[in-house]
């Protein structure tokens, strides 16, 4: 695929939600659209509060083993994967080195937090509240740099150079023992207790996460229609085009590599207090293409989309062992995110658009238009 | 008739209760064990081989213990902590496993005894990682681990090394964990013997480029100690060779297997003569050892992709799982009250495997024997390793004092 081919596919996607306002659809009606309420709640559909209710009611009814491997995780997952849609779905720049930039904030929160290290004291044993914010604003920096060297390259050769940068702090990482402790990395990195709550119980885990990620989904929707995001799908489309108009596009597209970076860091922190340790195995090259696999599982046409596919590729992590021989195993998740992108270029949420369409084919009188539209 | 509604109702109550205890019967008649190893990644043939060993130990039982079926539940990972943690939770958490056998890397090993600390009611038995901190360094009550790890193996190497006539060695070894215990176990006795060891050269894993280790080989050293695994040593000994190098080597574990022995080079008449240390001796010809190298290859034949002897990782995780099972008959598959008496029969039995006799330290860490082995060649010209003697009762701390043991690094124990 050539660079251009790659960009117009990246753009195909997600060029149709938005750049226009949100007009409410017909056929729909707000469900809490009442006078005098702010736009934001008028934008408050069925489907909102049944999925928000159906995740503060999911970790009461569900096993604490599910609430934490399958729930957490693909939230801190989810959230890993959103800045790389944010990115690659509406910044044109497909970056594998997400993983890369979460890991070093999971890495600076083992380094200056408490952590064991197994041979020498590393850890500066920094109380959280320092350690947290130190690790995601480095993070960040980290991210703009990286953004920095790869901002002038296109389609497959940022692919390229991302991933070039992720492989060197992954053997960075492998080789340095003053630091990042080599092989073996840190253990013992674990969510702290505050206000006598011991976050790293699987319930309080689960709602950290699900805060953080409704913050991270929130916040992408939000900038998405500020000028911010509208200036980069703008620059996404037609760099010339913003370049004429006074926009200076690289400084742009570094400052959506930093905000990208913000959300991958509090990923990463959540991930690396998920584990309760981390290593170079954590940001290798599989993980650094595995985030690319949720985020296009899921379709990087909109914000849900790469939670939907942290919760595929992690329920099929977990469970496609039982399905299939178990020597074999790997042979059921290959096959079903080979299934899923090959029925529908735009993953998850394209089968969802597809279904939408079918539905209301089926009734013309409720005829849904904006395709970009989705939960 | 009211009356006798409400007796066929309680009946029917009765009923389902009674089959509910049944069922709750019938339920303990099994026992789950959950089996983890890497059927991913840059194990996945050891780990492969390492399920076979451990399922050897089952089928040695009828897949019976103490009357209860064994049901075994299987889970795979790719050598990663974060991966064989989450395999690990899922068998715990998700499948309820009674006992946990696994996993097979020494990163994974210290990651699944953190873990199971957050699980205390359920046993936890490694499966062949080799890690010193996983039992040195914050222990967990209920992790168990019946093999002997890295620096154990190499027990009885410097003795045999300065018998051979090295006074004076080079190390060249992997820059991780793993080869930093072997390096100190060879070194502990060896230094303490009065050998010396001027330089360490330590590589990357999965270098391929030694051309400046070659350069800095002294000249007056009398051997190399070679801890280097699968083809970082193949490529070592191809580029050695090919810089006209010459002194003999001294191996470690894993340094001097198969595929260093099938090597093809000028080098290869050089090879015989290479002393290693080693938990495990295909030569070995002690009656136990030969029967479950004869029932591994009768149930695992070469057509059905198994190794035609039996690697460390089979060995290991058959002792492990055999450790599992014994545990369990000792105390008539009793379970109960957070499976106290089963750590305590754990905890003090005398496990026999075909490798000699296993105990356990206060930190629930083998004491066990190791082998010192010796490259020769037989009459067809082919190279094997031939046992030069079994070292029984070796313990973590090598024989040292508690006080003065240091764990293995890149710079302890050091003697220039």
């Amino acid at each position: 695929m050539s660079a251009a081919q790659w960009r117009k596919a990246m753009n195909a996607g997600a060029g149709r939600v938005a750049m226009s306002g949100r007009p409410a659809p017909r056929g729909q009606t707000p469900l809490l659209a009442v006078g005098g309420l702010s736009p934001l709640l008028a934008a408050v559909r069925a489907r909102h509060v049944l999925v928000l209710a159906a995740l503060l009611v999911f970790p009461w009814v569900a096993t604490p083993f599910i609430t934490y491997q399958i729930g957490a995780q693909s939230l801190a997952l989810g959230l890993i994967a959103l800045s790389l849609t944010f990115l690659g779905g509406y910044g044109g720049m497909v970056s594998l080195a997400q993983m890369t930039v979460a890991g070093i904030a999971g890495y600076l929160v083992a380094i200056l937090g408490a952590a064991s290290a197994s041979d020498a004291s590393i850890s500066l044993g920094w109380p959280w509240w320092l350690a947290v914010p130190a690790a995601i604003a480095v993070a960040a920096l980290c991210a703009a740099f990286i953004g920095w060297l790869s901002v002038r390259t296109e389609g497959i050769y940022t692919i390229m150079i991302t991933l070039a940068v992720g492989v060197a702090f992954y053997y960075l990482c492998l080789q340095n023992y003053s630091v990042f402790n080599g092989f073996q990395g840190f253990q013992r990195v674990q969510a702290p207790t505050v206000f006598g709550i011991n976050w790293r119980e699987p319930l309080p885990f689960f709602h950290l996460a699900l805060f953080w990620s409704l913050a991270g989904y929130f916040f992408v929707k939000y900038l998405l229609r500020a000028p911010f995001g509208v200036a980069l799908q703008g620059i996404r489309d037609n760099p010339r085009r913003m370049n004429a108009l006074g926009y200076n596009v690289t400084a742009h597209r570094i400052a959506a590599y930093a905000v990208a970076g913000v959300v991958a860091a509090v990923g990463g922190v959540l991930l690396v207090w998920y584990n309760g340790l981390i290593g170079p195995g954590s940001v290798g090259t599989s993980w650094l293409i595995n985030i690319l696999v949720i985020a296009v599982l899921g379709g990087m046409r909109h914000p849900i989309g790469p939670f939907l596919g942290a919760i595929v590729f992690v329920l099929l992590q977990t469970f496609a062992i039982d399905l299939f021989d178990r020597e074999r195993f790997n042979l059921v998740i290959g096959g079903v995110f080979l299934a899923i992108v090959l029925f529908s270029p735009d993953g998850l949420l394209g089968w969802w658009a597809g279904l939408q369409r079918k539905f209301s084919n089926m009734r013309p009188a409720s005829r849904v238009s904006h395709r970009g539209d989705l939960p | 008739m009211k009356q006798s509604k409400r007796l066929f109702v309680r009946t029917l109550a009765g009923a389902a209760v009674i089959a509910a205890f049944s069922g709750a019967a019938y339920a303990q008649q099994t026992v789950k064990i959950g089996l983890l190893a890497t059927l991913e990644g840059p194990f996945a043939a050891g780990g492969a081989d390492g399920m076979r060993g451990a399922e050897l130990a089952i089928k040695e039982r009828g897949g019976m213990v103490a009357g209860r079926k064994i049901e075994l539940i299987k889970a795979s990972s790719d050598a990663k902590p974060d991966v064989a943690v989450n395999a690990t939770r899922k068998l715990v958490e998700q499948d309820k496993v009674d006992i946990m056998v696994g996993p097979l890397s020494g990163g994974e090993g210290i990651a699944v005894k953190e873990y199971s600390k957050t699980q205390p009611n359920i046993t936890f038995i490694n499966g062949s990682s080799g890690a010193q901190a996983a039992t040195l360094v914050n222990p967990s009550p209920n992790f168990f681990r019946f093999n002997t790890e890295g620096a154990q193996w190499m027990v009885g190497l410097g003795k045999a090394a300065l018998d051979k006539g090295y006074k004076r060695v080079m190390v060249i070894a992997e820059d991780y964990a793993f080869p930093y215990s072997q390096v100190q176990g060879f070194m502990s006795e060896y230094c303490r013997l009065g050998g010396k060891v001027p330089v360490k050269a330590w590589v990357p894993l999965g270098g391929k480029d030694y051309s400046s280790v070659i350069a800095r080989i002294p000249n007056d050293v009398d051997a190399l100690v070679v801890v280097l695994g699968g083809a970082d040593a193949v490529n070592f000994l191809n580029q050695y060779e090919a810089a006209g190098g010459n002194k003999p080597m001294v191996g470690g574990s894993i340094t001097v297997s198969q595929d260093i022995l099938n090597y093809k080079g000028k080098r290869r008449d050089s090879l015989v003569g290479t002393i290693a240390g080693s938990p495990i001796a295909d030569a070995y010809d002690a009656p136990e050892f030969r029967k479950f190298v004869a029932d591994y290859q009768k149930n695992y034949p070469v057509s059905s992709g198994a190794f035609p002897s039996p690697s460390l990782f089979a060995l290991v995780y058959y002792i492990n799982m055999k450790a599992a099972l014994d545990g369990l008959e000792a105390v008539k598959g009793d379970l109960s009250g957070g499976q106290a008496k089963y750590r305590q029969a754990l905890s003090t039995m005398t496990l026999k495997t075909p490798v000699g006799d296993v105990k356990l330290d206060a930190n629930r860490q083998a004491i066990g024997s190791t082998f010192i082995t010796e490259v020769v060649k037989d009459a067809k010209g082919n190279l094997f390793n031939k046992v030069l003697r079994r070292v029984d009762g070796i313990d973590q701390m090598l024989g040292m004092k508690k006080e003065e043991f240091q764990m293995g690094s890149r710079d302890v124990p050091n003697c220039p």
